[in-house]
């Protein structure tokens, strides 16, 4: 299935179209190891990559995988690694040392039911907090949930962008039923997408300092064999890339790592709202859950009960932006995730205690469903009346 | 080449003095590996030093490459992704007995399975020297460590078979004693069109060598001498005359293909459908 | 046409993922939307399997089945689990052959001997699949009978075009027969 050159409708999963993206994108190189329900995603770049020259690897493990799509990006391709659960909580160190060495990267994590083994086939949205707070340290985190196949393309390409502007671990947060489904999609045509590629230095090896950061914090980033023979480490370095041993090289170092995210956050963060500008409840849903809240909102307001949506596009950077335009117009807010109770954590930050924020959690390996929203929401309509 | 040419040319000197202890054989390895790459003549803006975790693991910092310092145990996972990506590039691992055989372990067998282009250096000084002298899968039996108070009970590798049954197709053993031959064994594995590994028998005289009744490097160098016996030598000995001593020298050689060509030749041909 | 779910269900190897991707690939081809979600895991692999459809003309948000308003039931099991998660106006369509204990269903019953038809009449039991189609879509229309072909010639090995449009005409046929018996 290589990418049309045209718009064309077809029917797509989640993970097939996140192949298609990374292809896009201009991935060059993927390294993985099957688990559920990510592993279309290898298949799918098993089969393109060697088609137009890249490189496909099955690694032996998880760490190694991460390992092997870090060591490929310093080589100089664009990198991607795609997982669940388990095998996302198995390459944590290495995204932070990929957060620590500024190498670009895309780590897919299609969330599956845990912790553990958990339920393997079947869906959950668990993996927010680990996607923010997964490695050890302060880090910058970058993480994008698709709600639709379409999106799934787009967020995969966007990943990638993010990655090599900003030389950070971007993980795109698919969750199963995403991922698994499949629906009708028109991907964009080539000459419609954005591809951006790592700047590379301009001055010569003599006078380069590999972590000298340019204007936007981000420093520039030869390949490995460009001749500039540069230093890698996860050890705390300064501009010159070689270990110091000194804290105050860690405070500019992992302060400068935040803040190159921090100053992009405005335009990084992402949530669409839907029919939140009058609401009297407001849904915040993101990925699936976000599509049922889509279905409630419409059911809803049909009777009569006005609901909206805010759904974040990102969950890392939060945007809560979105969140406080809505936080003093709605009568109260309704977190529906599937989970117990993790972004609630960031819309209740958000909101300030202006409005009720009020959870919808399942955790029994099903998609929440409209109807489960819009009996909270009368629920709560009787409750703040 | 003279030490002073060598170091000029292959160290970054401004990283100079390192930060092993007194006696310690790593800055012998490195000047092997140096000396071999050398002597392999390679062109030094096209090779890659990638090393783990632990005393070995700082001597790429030393080395005026391009160098990646990875996390521990992982070396071979990121340079397998270095060849992979870019198969023109030399790239050699440097790692420690504790990083490529117990938390590396699985990354050693399945590069060594693969038979990809890595020339593998093993800093084996049988300890954990960084953390203070642990025991390691290296460590030999009996052998006393900080977490071995009693004699660790242990049976510990023989690495260089491990290797070797996991499918590498080069395999020597070396040590800091028999210097001359750890280079010319390093640039036969430069020269090896496929996984290539070199054990060296390190000493680590601060903390294998005080708690086991070894009281200075010299001790332990002389160690080296009396129990390593080469390959050509052992091949005339009986193993009354061989027990407790070790083996010296290529242990292993075969052709066979290699993995990031053998990705061009097929996966990439047939999906492009040069052929079927 | 809003909207319509269907539910195809039965035990592995049926090809039953295969057909809901066709059909979802058929509404597609008339312009419309579709969702296909399926069974995955020890689920799938125990025996029983399960298509889910959504079609629409609209925009499909919540992308699973509830209450299909069309269940195809290929065996027993599934037709015991799923009959009673059709809408009661909704339709069920059973394969005679694999389903001797019809549940009480208050909507309108279409048992059709579909494996059957496949293996005597097409002469290949692998078919089944697309037999079925050919009776869902002879009943309900849901999609073009010309998008429905392409999708079908479109997933389907090139070696067995002609086996695969034999199967869809006689799934259309008995669909005839069984819909000619509803009005007398």
């Amino acid at each position: 299935m290589p990418v049309p050159t045209e718009r064309k409708a077809q029917l797509l999963s989640g993970n097939e179209a996140c192949v298609q993206g990374a292809i896009a994108a201009g991935v060059r190189f993927f390294a993985g190891y099957p688990i559920t329900p990510s592993t279309e995603i290898a298949e799918g770049l098993a089969v393109e990559l060697p088609k137009i020259g890249g490189k496909f690897i099955q690694m032996e493990d998880e760490i190694a995988s991460m390992g092997a799509v870090i060591g490929a990006s310093l080589a100089g391709l664009k990198s991607m690694t795609a997982t669940s659960g388990p095998g996302f909580s198995l390459k944590q160190e290495n995204i932070g040392f990929a957060a620590l060495t500024e190498i670009p990267c895309v780590i897919v994590n299609v969330q599956r039911y845990g912790p553990s083994t958990g339920l393997p086939t079947s869906p959950a949205q668990g993996d927010i907090m680990q996607a923010r707070w997964g490695t050890h340290g302060d880090h910058p985190a970058i993480a994008l949930m698709p709600a639709s196949v379409r999106e799934a393309f787009d967020l995969t390409v966007q990943a990638v962008n993010l990655s090599e502007e900003l030389r950070t671990p971007v993980i795109l947060l698919m969750d199963e039923v995403v991922g698994h489904m499949r629906e009708r999609v028109e991907l964009p045509a080539t000459d419609e997408i954005t591809v951006v590629n790592r700047v590379k230095p301009t001055e010569d090896p003599e006078h380069f300092l590999p972590y000298k950061p340019g204007p936007n914090l981000v420093p520039p980033m030869p390949a490995f064999g460009d001749g500039y023979r540069f230093h890698v480490t996860g050890l705390v370095h300064n501009e010159t890339g070689f270990p110091s041993g000194k804290g105050k090289d860690g405070n500019i170092l992992v302060r400068r790592l935040l803040a190159k995210i921090e100053q992009r956050q405005p335009s990084i963060a992402q949530a669409e709202l839907y029919q939140a500008d009058d609401a009297d409840i407001v849904i915040v849903a993101a990925g699936s859950v976000a599509r049922s809240a889509r279905a409630a909102v419409k059911e809803a307001r049909a009777q009569g009960l006005k609901l909206g949506l805010v759904r974040p596009i990102t969950a890392w950077p939060f945007p809560a932006e979105a969140i406080n335009s809505v936080a003093t117009t709605a009568k109260a807010m309704i977190v529906a995730e599937m989970n117990l109770g993790q972004m609630i954590i960031e819309v209740e930050r958000a909101a300030c205690g202006r409005v009720p924020v009020i959870g919808l959690n399942r955790i029994d390996a099903e998609l929440i469903t409209p109807q489960d929203i819009i009996a909270r929401a009368q629920e709560v309509t009787k409750n703040v009346r | 080449m003279s030490v002073k040419e060598l170091v000029e040319r292959y160290c970054r000197t401004s990283k100079l003095p390192h930060i092993w202890c007194p006696g310690c054989g790593n800055g012998i390895i490195m000047g092997a590996v140096m000396r071999a790459l050398d002597k392999a003549d390679i062109d030094q803006d096209k090779t890659v030093i990638v090393s783990g975790i632990g005393c070995s693991s700082r001597a790429p910092g030393y080395m005026n490459f391009d160098t990646l310092h990875t996390t521990h145990g992982r070396a071979l996972a990121y340079a397998t992704g270095v060849k992979m990506a870019n198969p023109d590039l030399n790239v050699v691992v440097l790692t420690g007995d504790g990083d490529c055989s117990a938390i590396g372990g699985n990354h050693l067998i399945h590069a060594a399975r693969r038979n990809i282009n890595l020339t593998v250096v093993v800093f084996n000084n049988s300890i954990y020297g960084m953390t203070g002298g642990q025991y390691s899968p290296l460590t030999p039996t009996h052998s006393y460590a900080t977490t071995a108070p009693y004699g660790s009970i242990d049976r510990n590798f023989d690495l260089c078979k491990l290797v070797q049954a996991a499918g590498g197709t080069y395999v020597a053993r070396g040590t800091t004693y028999h210097t001359r031959q750890l280079v010319d064994q390093i640039v036969a594995g430069l020269g090896h069109n496929g996984f290539s590994f070199i054990e060296v028998i390190t000493q680590c005289p601060m903390y294998f060598g005080r708690k086991n009744k070894f009281p200075s490097a010299v001790d332990m160098l002389k160690w080296q001498q009396e129990h390593a016996v080469p390959v050509k030598a052992a091949a005339k000995m009986t193993s009354e005359q061989l027990a407790g001593k070790f083996l010296i020298g290529e242990l292993y050689h075969e052709e066979a293909p290699e993995y990031t060509a053998v990705y061009e030749k097929e996966v990439i041909a047939k999906a492009r459908g040069e052929v079927k | 046409m809003k909207k319509l779910e269907l539910r195809l269900s039965g035990f592995g190897g049926q090809g039953l993922i295969t057909a809901g991707i066709i059909l979802a690939e058929a509404a597609i081809l008339d312009g419309n939307n579709a969702v296909q979600s399926q069974s995955y895991g020890p689920e799938a692999r125990g025996g029983a399997s399960k298509a889910e459809v959504i079609i629409s003309n609209e925009e499909i948000d919540y992308p699973k089945v509830g209450e299909a308003d069309l269940c195809l039931a290929m065996s027993q099991q599934a037709c015991d689990k799923y009959a009673a998660q059709t809408r009661p106006n909704g339709i069920l369509v059973v394969d005679s052959g694999l389903v001797k204990n019809i549940p009480e269903f208050p909507g309108r019953i279409y048992a059709v001997p579909i494996t059957e038809i496949a293996t005597s009449e097409v002469g290949r039991g692998i078919v089944a699949n697309i037999v079925a189609l050919g009776v869902i879509n002879g009943i309900t229309n849901i999609v073009t009978k010309e998008s429905l072909e392409t999708a079908v010639l479109d997933r389907v090995p090139p070696k067995t075009k002609d086996l695969n449009k034999k199967a869809l005409k006689a799934g259309y046929q008995a669909a005839q027969k069984v819909l000619q018996r509803e009005g007398e």
